[in-house]
């Protein structure tokens, strides 16, 4: 094949579509309130998101109170107590992380990273987000109608989600349910945004396999998010049927409190396949994103390009296939056919293939790399230590034999948190480091970021690690009080003291971080327009923070992939993506083949 | 509940088949570490350059098609209970069907016309169209109240509470389809150009369409069952 010279421009493939019209707005509610910039959205989003995650904190705080010291605090009672972890998990799961991840990073990073000037809608882009706000009302709401909030549990298993005697019974439910109707609505709405942008507005050579993965992560777990939340949708309409108008979808024949109700015939089972369907897709609409960020964290910090780019995006796109054909592996005590078990046990076991491959890639980036090791690093490396630990629990969970004994104890607890909360939290901490200069212009704290990480860190091991312990004992998840229970010692009651005390100091670090982010803004070091040194087009932005339509005049072009770390032979250790090739770059001039 | 879950599967499945097709197609295998090269012509031609907001339907619909596909998961699953009396459909469902089916045709008619740039036609086919689905919806308002009338009441069993269920979610869906017929149709009443509204009918036909394959599946759902 012989060579045939081109000019740069030659090197970058057409863009998907035509540059895009702004609406410019005057005012400023056009600008920061009714906004359509995706940025702008982006911080609305992690602001309520942030927000209702700080009321869903002081609840563990409040829960973890309870668990330690019992019979210490007059204003804990067992109904309180069920309501605290009911609101605690499905704000955390729902309203907090899957906003955080999608609402808040999908929004800042997917138009910025393809080089796009916005989302390509971004009028439902805004909707999006006041219906998201409207959500979050309602679920706040909740606190203060008679009865308070449902005390279900996360799950909202029927019948005992809607019978008098669960808390919340009367008004807690159906606004719990409706605020969940209301969330899916407003997220179909940005989901249908970073789908289609991502599809279409990549810029001029940005190719699918160009992109940077945290673009991949978020993309592939909107795809799944559009695909399950459905389920629930479903799911909550038929319980708000059954609940208003007594229809017998979830709802058995039941007797309640002495009294024969009106249900009869309905299919509880139905519900939790519904739910799972949903929750376990769920899972990965929040480890995705988390996926892809984590490992742009470590290509950028350990000034390598990510090992095994292909693989990591294959494994992405596996995972999201696989998570839907998992969810049974939530009721394996829910009575059903053990053939079922056997299959859905498989699957689950399959899913760790693809995961472990991850793991090992970014195990594999750090290998002699040229690490940094600043906050994002460190909170990187964080999350692989947390999502190893936590994940491997969940190979033990999803054997069946071993998960029966193990239901609904402490130990599952401990599980997901590990996976589903510590994990993606440290990622979130890592990527609010790491883009908070691009956001504001300025750095945050470099030594407050550092006691932030090592005491979350370290104390989310101290609430952990013990946990699994107490759940291999027995305790039992969602109890009040274990009162005179013959299998648990006495040493339980010290673990919990000392797993509640340091989730108090991991708590309150918390709110050291939340100072830094404000202090920050006002008085941290300004940081220039591309303090990591890194490759993706959200560093060349020619205005930091970048302005409405976010490159200045023109797009950028893109000439190759986002991991141009380290190359030998260039003038410096990264060479952006919209750098063509030339002199500067000459170790990776096209070669002929 | 097996059969139900294994179709399931099945159609997770078929989902996930042409999610991994698509992805090849779009060039996942090259290696972008030494590939400088002009990728896009590998994509064959202009093939994907639609306008955004027709990949956004595209999307649209695989939501909707999930919320439907679960939801005649579930009725298949609850319909395996003691307690299903199945509901003798009204006739008057059959009219609607054909009002659907007249409906989508017009919706072709409007588009085709679009193509080809008769504005007469375009008219027409959306107003004909428009027309045909509203009576749908009367329709289906109908055949809730002889239900009622009758004493088949949303909650008397769940065959009925289905029934009204997922009629009023396609019903929605429909509702939602008019909302945009209904601007596309002030704007062609306030003069606009063959050109101006054709990405818009092009858009609702689709939408007919597709809710009217769904509708053809949900009635032949309730009258085999």
């Amino acid at each position: 094949m012989s060579y045939v010279a081109h000019d740069a421009s030659d090197y970058a493939p057409p863009a998907e579509v035509g540059e895009m019209e702004l609406y410019h707005p005057k005012t400023f509610i056009g600008k920061y309130i009714w906004s359509q910039d995706a940025k702008v959205i982006a911080i609305q989003y992690s602001i309520t998101a942030i927000g209702i995650g700080l009321v869903a904190l002081v609840l563990s705080w409040l829960m973890r109170l309870q668990l330690g010291f019992p019979n210490s605090f007059s204003f804990i009672d067992p109904s309180n107590y069920l309501q605290m972890v009911t609101m605690h998990g499905m704000i955390m799961v729902i309203f907090l992380l899957t906003a955080l991840f999608l609402g808040g990073f999908g929004n800042y990073l997917i138009p910025l990273m393809v080089g796009a000037r916005d989302m390509v809608f971004p009028y439902v882009n805004m909707l999006s987000y006041w219906v998201y706000l409207f959500s979050v009302l309602l679920l706040i709401a909740s606190f203060f109608v008679p009865g308070g909030p449902t005390g279900a549990g996360w799950t909202l298993y029927p019948p005992q989600a809607i019978l008098p005697g669960t808390p919340g019974a009367t008004w807690g439910i159906i606004l719990m349910l409706v605020a969940l109707a209301v969330f899916i609505v407003g997220f179909t709405m940005g989901g249908l945004n970073y789908i289609v942008t991502v599809l279409q507005a990549r810029t001029r050579g940005m190719t699918l396999m160009r992109m940077p993965l945290t673009v991949w992560g978020i993309f592939i777990a909107s795809i799944l998010a559009m695909l399950a939340f459905p389920a629930l949708f479903v799911s909550a309409i038929m319980m708000i049927l059954d609940y208003t108008l007594g229809t017998s979808f979830f709802m058995p024949g039941i007797v309640s409190m002495g009294q024969q109700l009106d249900y009869g015939g309905g299919s509880p089972v139905l519900f939790q396949h519904l739910f799972w369907f949903f929750g376990h897709p769920e899972v990965y609409i929040v480890a995705l994103p988390a996926f892809g960020i984590v490992s742009d964290l470590i290509s950028v910090n350990a000034r390598r390009h990510i090992f095994g780019y292909r693989m990591m995006v294959w494994a992405i796109v596996a995972i999201g296939g696989l998570s839907f054909v998992v969810w049974a592996h939530h009721m394996y005590v829910s009575g059903m056919n053990p053939y079922f078990g056997f299959f859905f046990a498989i699957t689950t076991l399959i899913i760790a293939v693809p995961t472990a491959l991850k793991v090992y890639n970014w195990v594999l980036t750090l290998w002699r790399g040229n690490i940094r090791l600043n906050v994002p690093m460190l909170f990187a490396i964080g999350f692989i230590f947390t999502f190893i630990h936590g994940g491997l629990t969940g190979i033990f969970l999803g054997n069946v034999s071993v998960s029966v004994p193990l239901s609904d104890t402490m130990f599952v607890v401990a599980h997901f948190h590990m996976v589903m909360a510590v994990a993606p939290i440290m990622v979130v901490m890592g990527a609010i480091y790491h883009w908070y200069p691009k956001m504001t212009g300025r750095m945050l704290n470099d030594s407050l970021g550092k006691f932030h990480f090592w005491v979350t860190f370290l104390g989310s091991y101290a609430i952990y690690l013990p946990m699994h312990y107490i759940g291999f004992l027995g305790v039992p998840r969602r109890y009040y009080a274990m009162g005179n229970t013959y299998f648990v010692p006495e040493s339980v009651q010290s673990l919990n003291a000392a797993i509640t005390i340091a989730a108090l100091i991991v708590g309150v670090v918390q709110l050291v971080f939340l100072y830094n982010l404000v202090w920050s803004y006002f008085k941290g070091k300004p940081s220039g327009s591309n303090p990591w040194e890194a490759t993706t087009l959200e560093w060349q932005t020619a205005d930091t923070p970048p302005k409405h339509g976010n490159f200045g005049k023109e797009l950028p072009v893109v000439y190759r992939w986002a991991y141009d770390y380290s190359v030998p032979g260039a003038d410096k250790d990264f060479i952006p993506q919209n750098v063509p090739p030339g002199p500067t770059t000459a170790g990776l001039e096209p070669t002929q083949s | 509940m097996t059969t139900t879950a294994l179709m399931f599967l099945a159609v997770i499945t078929v989902i996930m088949a042409v999610v991994v097709w698509w992805l090849v197609r779009q060039t996942l295998d090259v290696k972008p570490w030494v590939e400088q090269r002009p990728l896009a012509n590998d994509r064959g031609g202009d093939g994907f350059s639609l306008p955004p907001v027709k990949v956004g339907l595209g999307v649209f619909l695989a939501v909707a098609t999930s919320l439907f596909v679960l939801s005649i998961s579930a009725y298949l699953m609850r319909m395996e209970g003691a307690d299903w009396r199945p509901l003798t459909q009204p006739m008057v469902l059959w009219f609607n069907t054909a009002m659907l089916v007249f409906g989508s045709v017009f919706f072709q008619r409007a588009r085709n016309a679009a193509k080809s740039g008769q504005i007469d036609g375009v008219r027409l086919g959306l107003f004909a169209g428009g027309v045909c689905t509203l009576v749908f919806l009367a329709g289906q308002l109908l055949a809730w109240q002889q239900l009622n009338t009758a004493g088949h009441f949303l909650a008397t069993n769940p065959a009925n509470a289905f029934f009204y269920l997922l009629t009023a979610l396609h019903g929605l869906h429909l509702l939602g389809g008019l909302w945009v017929w209904a601007k596309t149709a002030v704007k062609l009443q306030r003069g606009a150009a063959v050109h101006e509204v054709r990405l818009s009918v092009e858009l609702c036909t689709v939408y007919w369409h597709f809710l009217l394959v769904v509708w053809l599946v949900l009635f032949g759902l309730l009258l085999f069952t």
